[in-house]
C-alpha cells in the first residue's frame, strides 16, 4: 500500500476515535492519597487548590505518589516558574498539600 | 609580647573566616521556613530503540536540584548524563559507546511581583510547549521528541541571559501567562546559546480546559531568523483524553505534531492494572523550504506516525513503549522504542 494511503488511513482513523475517547470517564488527575485532602470539597481554600492542581500541575505529568512536606513549598517554588502560576495560586496550591 | 607571626595570623584569619562560614550557614539552615528544604528531583531510567535494524542502549540520569534562597529566589539546576551504548557500523561488529554531559539549565528565580518572576542565567528557551514542559524524561510520553522541536529553541533549546514570566491573570474563568526573553550569545560548552530574543503568551480556559498559545522569536546572528509557533491542548471535561498539538514555522523549514493520549482510568476504578495504561498516537510532519545545518529536523520533508503503549507503575516508575513508521523521499523506516523511567524526590536534609 502507497505510504501516503496508510498515513492518510491512520490520520482518519485517529480522527475518528477523538470523540470515542473524548467520553466522559472518572477524573484522571485525581492527586495521590498523601498530596489530597480528602475534605477538599468542605474547604474553600483546598478546593481552589485542587483546581489550580488539575489545571496547572496534572496537565503536564502524574502527580507525585507522596513527598515529605519540607519541600512542599520548594516544590510549589519551582513550579510557580516552571507552569507560570500567580502568587495567590502558589499559595492556595501549598494550602492543598498541607491541608 | 602576643604578637603573633604572619603565617600564625594566617592561620587564625582563614580559622576564623571557616567558623564564620559554618555559623552563617547554619544559621541559613535553621532560617529555612519548614517547607523550603531544598531538593533533588529528577529521573533515572534506560531506553532502547530500534531505528532501521540498528538498536542503541541508553542508560541515563537527569538530576533536578532546586534550592530556595530566602523568600524571593530559588536556584535551580537540571542536567542530563548518559551513556549511548550503539553499533560500530561500517562492516564491524560489536558495539562502541559515546557518553554525554549536558547542563540542561542553571537558573536563579527572582519574585519580583505576585505576576511577574525574572530569571536569570541558563534557562530552557520559551517556545512552544514541548521544550519546557514535556522534555524532562519522566514526563515525556515518547522517548523521542517531536520532529519540529528544533524550531524556536535555537539549536541548543537553552538560552543564556534573562527572561520576564509569570501569570498575567488567574481567575476561574482564564488563566493568561506570558514568558518574554532575551539571550546572549555564549561558546562555551555548558552554557552554549545564541543571541536571542522572544516570548510566548497563553490563554488557558477551564471551563473547556482548553489553552490557546502562540510564540514567536528571533534569531539576532547569522541569518536572523524568525521562527513562530503556536499551541493548542485541549482535555475534555470529565474525560481521561488528552490533546496536544504544536505548529512551528521558520523561513527554512515548517511542520506540526499532534498528539492524543487515553488513560484507561475507567477500567479498574484508577488503581488496577489496566487503569495505567495509556495508549498514545502522535501524528507529525515536516516540510522543508531550504537546507539548514543547524536544525534538528528531517532534510527532506517527512511523515511520521508514533503509536505509543505507557504504563504506569505505583512506586513512581513508568514504562514507554512506541512504534513509529517514518515516511521521506530518502526511504521508509520503522523505529521501535522502550524506555523504563525512576522518578525521585527527596529532600536534601530532613528539616525540622
Amino acid at each position: 500500500m502507497n505510504p501516503r494511503v496508510r498515513f492518510v488511513i491512520a490520520a482518519g482513523t485517529f480522527a475518528a476515535l477523538l470523540p470515542l475517547m473524548a467520553q466522559k470517564g472518572p477524573d484522571p488527575q485525581a492527586p495521590p492519597p498523601r498530596v489530597a485532602n480528602k475534605q477538599a470539597a468542605h474547604d474553600d481554600d483546598s478546593a481552589q487548590g485542587q483546581r489550580v492542581f488539575k489545571q496547572n500541575c496534572a496537565r503536564c505529568h502524574d502527580a507525585p505518589q507522596g513527598f515529605p512536606p519540607q519541600i512542599s513549598g520548594t516544590v510549589l517554588r519551582h513550579m510557580r516558574v516552571r507552569a507560570n502560576l500567580s502568587a495567590r495560586d502558589e499559595k492556595a496550591l501549598l494550602h492543598f498539600m498541607n491541608p | 609580647m602576643f604578637r603573633l607571626r604572619s603565617s600564625q595570623r594566617e592561620l587564625s584569619s582563614r580559622r576564623c573566616i571557616r567558623i564564620l562560614a559554618g555559623a552563617t550557614l547554619l544559621s541559613l539552615v535553621h532560617a529555612i521556613p519548614a517547607q523550603d528544604v531544598p531538593l533533588i528531583s529528577g529521573g533515572a531510567g534506560f531506553v532502547t530503540s530500534t531505528n532501521g535494524g540498528n538498536t542503541t542502549y541508553v542508560p541515563v540520569i537527569s538530576p533536578l536540584l532546586a534550592a530556595p534562597i530566602g523568600s524571593h529566589i530559588l536556584v535551580e539546576s537540571r542536567a542530563t548524563i548518559l551513556d549511548a551504548f550503539f553499533p560500530k557500523g561500517g562492516g564491524q561488529t560489536g558495539y562502541t559507546h559515546d557518553s554525554f554531559l549536558g547542563l540542561d539549565f542553571l537558573q536563579a528565580d527572582i519574585t519580583a511581583n505576585r505576576h511577574m518572576t525574572f530569571v536569570a542565567g541558563q534557562f530552557l528557551t520559551p517556545f512552544g510547549t514541548y521544550n519546557e514542559r514535556l522534555s524532562p524524561i519522566w514526563i515525556s510520553n515518547f522517548e523521542d521528541g517531536p520532529l519540529i522541536f528544533g524550531l524556536g529553541t535555537m539549536g541548543t533549546a537553552h538560552s543564556v541571559g534573562g527572561m520576564l514570566r509569570g501569570s498575567a491573570a488567574s481567575t476561574q474563568r482564564v488563566n493568561l501567562d506570558y514568558a518574554a526573553y532575551f539571550s546572549a550569545a555564549s561558546t562555551n560548552e555548558q552554557f552554549n546559546a545564541e543571541r536571542s530574543a522572544g516570548g510566548r503568551i497563553s490563554l488557558y480556559v477551564p471551563a473547556a480546559q482548553l489553552e490557546i498559545g502562540a510564540s514567536f522569536n528571533r534569531l539576532l546572528q547569522g541569518t536572523r531568523e524568525n521562527f513562530s509557533g503556536i499551541h493548542v491542548w485541549w482535555e475534555p471535561a470529565n474525560s481521561s483524553f488528552r490533546l496536544r498539538s504544536e505548529f512551528a514555522r521558520a523561513a527554512h523549514a515548517r511542520g506540526y505534531w499532534i498528539e492524543g493520549g487515553y488513560r484507561l482510568d475507567r477500567f479498574g476504578g484508577g488503581q488496577g492494572v489496566l487503569s495505567r495504561f495509556e495508549p498514545l498516537i502522535r501524528m507529525q510532519q515536516t516540510f522543508r523550504s531550504q537546507p539548514d545545518a543547524n536544525d534538528t529536523l528531517p532534510s527532506v520533508d517527512t511523515k511520521q506516525a508514533d503509536f505509543g503503549l505507557d504504563y504506569h507503575m505505583p512506586h513512581e516508575l513508568r514504562i514507554n513503549t512506541s512504534y513509529s513508521r517514518e515516511f521521506s523521499s530518502s526511504g521508509n523506516r520503522n523505529i521501535w522504542q522502550t524506555g523504563i523511567i525512576y522518578r525521585f524526590l527527596i529532600p536534601t536534609w530532613s528539616g525540622k
